[in-house]
């Protein structure tokens, strides 16, 4: 029978299978960080047990780190206690950590792929939602609770019952200027923050083959956003030419191998999905929210929505809620909002092909008076390689702040936040209220977005320039 | 996991309906890394209050909790449940629970019985009355009793199975860890590993 990607995935990981039970699925992959770990390890002590797979399990310090002066002690004591805690199961359970400051320390969405432990077919956890990034690799990868976490350290397996599946197809070229961002965000302005509810999207299409492994990242990493608990793209040529030669990427003969059976995990021809969408990425533009929701979002082009203009009064009282927080006004153009903070970062846009678009467009300009921008690279490699290839130059010269990497602003669980009232855009992932820092109010962008309106202060694209 | 079949013990009455999980443990507890110690949050903000119940030293020892109906709406917090045992409940009697709450006690092992609103009036007036009361939760007959009171309980046989063997989820699961042990033997040979 003709299957897709996902349940081609999900098959080969079956470790038991009972009538009326969930399906006991083996984990390739488990990757720990310090804000959802610390009751899991303390699961484990309480009831005397071990990491069934220690070697199958990669920490890393991302989520509260601070981005400056990072061989000081962390200032706020819970990100410290959370840290130094993390560093303690490591050593005890035997788990390789990555501390700040070391050389594959990084968000823990950008640290797996670049070592190479991210790869086609796999299954993937992480106590975080974002663990959907791995997807772009056709790895089946998802976020867990912190029980669930524990029952991974434990014996390497998650009991599951089986996720719905869902196509997004995205034909078409994209136009010059608009990248895999304004596809994401134009799929979830399509299909509501709940349209993928229950389902492991998969994308599909022209468009998206002609992405980069770091744009298809960029996709599957807010499918989240989009309510799914998953999304994935087959892993193709791109995928291969990534994958290979990086430290945990299989070698000689086994590379071989590994290539055979990638290619046929994409989706059977014929293969039926629970539900299907279609974009076209010929008539996609730069695309930006005004809400407090990843779904609130319009073409950079447009104007803030009116609410009246929503059939559903659900829609609509979400719409009005959202302007109120916001501070905007219906019919206002999007190009004409100001902004005070310009966040480029996060693991959805905080990788090196993110940071060297954002830096061809600041080269040789500044960014504008009473804008505060932040270049937070995804991971310590990441901003190794920006250095190399000059970029922290630019962002410097420009006048915009160049940090260590870690999720900051993001979240806003060290000290890179708004303050209340501030206006931001943002290349994360999350426009909630408060997300960014109590009051703060975030517009989601992409890379190119974030660059050109750190210059002119308004919510602008490169082409405005 | 602590196994259950029997438990006898005092009760606290907590004449309180729609006890939310912010209640039972308050949102700057999260922050802390562990999983044991959370007895000092449990209801932190009546905790203030000298006349609250479980200030009472009377109601010190006890291990029941009697609460009003909707008891544990609110957040998914696993705090909340932890709270509760790391205090000493064993068990908390209510006319209704929040699904998620009920959820997470179950799998915890902290009883959560749903008795009918009048029995739950008539046990507050005991254990209010006189809280020496014994009450005593019988898993194995799926019933409360106290004093004059038998009162039968509803539970799956296969939660009501599982507390009594003392199995949290993990024990569950390594229950096939020879599924597992083969499974690993069948991994294609090219994964990757992080030592
Ligand atoms: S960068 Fe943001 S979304 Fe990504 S893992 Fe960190 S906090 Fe989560």
């Amino acid at each position: 029978m003709a299957r897709t990607m996902a349940e081609k995935v999900w098959e080969e990981h079956v470790v038991r299978r009972a009538e009326g039970e969930p399906d006991l699925l083996y984990i390739d992959l488990h990757l720990i960080h310090e804000v959802t770990s610390p009751q899991a390890f303390e699961g484990l002590r309480l009831a005397n047990r071990k990491l069934r797979r220690p070697d199958l399990t990669i920490a890393t310090e991302d989520h509260n780190v601070p981005t400056e002066n990072i061989f000081l002690p962390i200032a706020d004591p819970v990100s410290r206690t959370q840290v130094e805690t993390l560093r303690k199961n490591a050593a005890e359970f035997g788990v390789r950590l990555h501390p700040m400051g070391d050389i594959d320390q990084g968000i823990v969405h950008v640290i797996g792929p670049q070592l190479g432990l991210t790869q086609p077919g796999m299954t993937i956890v992480c106590g975080d939602s974002h663990t959907s990034t791995h997807g772009a690799f056709g790895a089946l990868a998802f976020g867990i609770g912190t029980s669930q976490v524990e029952h991974v350290m434990a014996t390497q397996t998650l009991p599951m019952t089986p996720f719905k599946t869902m196509a997004v197809n995205v034909e078409g070229k994209l136009k010059p200027g608009v990248t895999a961002k304004d596809i994401i965000l134009a799929v979830i302005a399509q299909i509501g923050t709940g349209g993928g509810q229950g389902h492991v999207i998969e994308y599909r299409g022209e468009a998206i083959r002609s992405l980069s492994m770091e744009a298809r990242m960029t996709i599957c990493n807010m499918s989240i956003e989009a309510g799914a608990r998953a999304g994935m793209i087959a892993p193709d040529q791109t995928t291969f030419d990534y994958l290979k030669g990086r430290p945990h990427a299989p070698k000689g003969e086994l590379w071989d191998q590994a290539v055979e059976y990638w290619k046929t995990l994409p989706t059977d021809e014929g293969a039926v999905f629970d539900k299907e969408v279609f974009l076209n990425a010929d008539e996609l533009s730069p695309f930006v929210t005004w809400g407090t929701n990843p779904g609130q979002g319009v073409p950079l082009d447009s104007v803030v929505p009116d609410p009246e203009s929503f059939t559903d009064p659900v829609e609509r009282a979400a719409a009005e809620k959202a302007l109120a927080y916001m501070d905007l006004k219906p019919g206002t153009r999007m190009r004409d909002i100001k902004i005070d903070t310009v966040f480029l970062g996060s693991c959805t846009n905080g990788r090196i092909e993110d940071l060297r678009a954002a830096a061809e467009v600041l080269k040789g300009r500044k960014v504008a008076d009473g804008v505060r921008m932040l270049v937070v690279p995804g991971s310590q490699r990441v901003k190794q390689q920006a250095a190399a290839e000059g970029l922290d130059e630019i962002f410097k010269a420009a006048g915009a702040e160049w940090r260590e990497a870690g999720c900051s602003m993001c979240l806003g669980m060290n000290p890179d936040t708004l303050k209340p009232g501030e206006r931001s855009a943002s290349t994360s992932n999350r426009n909630f209220e408060g997300r960014q820092g109590k009051g703060g109010r975030t517009h989601l962008v992409s890379p190119l977005v974030a660059a050109a309106t750190a210059v002119r202060g308004t919510l602008s694209s490169p082409a405005d320039l | 996991m602590e196994k259950f079949t029997v438990h006898t013990g005092r009760a606290v009455p907590l004449r309180y309906s729609n006890v939310d999980t912010d209640q039972i443990i308050p949102a700057v507890y999260l922050k802390r890394v562990t999983r044991t110690g959370f007895e000092d949050g449990l209801f932190a903000a009546w905790r203030t209050d000298p006349d609250f119940v479980l200030n009472k030293p009377e109601y010190k020892d006890g291990t029941i909790l009697i609460a009003g109906p909707d008891f544990g709406t609110g957040s998914s917090r696993e705090h909340a449940v932890w709270a509760l045992q790391n205090y000493g409940f064993k068990a908390v009697l209510s006319s209704r629970f929040a699904d998620i709450f009920r959820g997470n006690s179950l799998k915890g092992g902290l009883l959560t019985v749903v008795l009918p609103q009048p029995v739950i009036e008539q046990l507050w007036e005991m254990v209010e009355a006189d809280p020496a009361t014994e009450i005593t939760v019988d898993l194995v007959n799926r019933e409360v009793r106290a004093k004059d009171i038998v009162e039968p309980f509803e539970l799956d046989d296969y939660t009501r199975w599982r507390l009594m063997e003392g199995l949290d989820d993990i024990d569950l699961t390594l229950r096939h860890v020879d599924a597992i042990a083969e499974y690993e033997k069948r991994r294609k040979p090219w994964l990757p590993v992080t030592q």
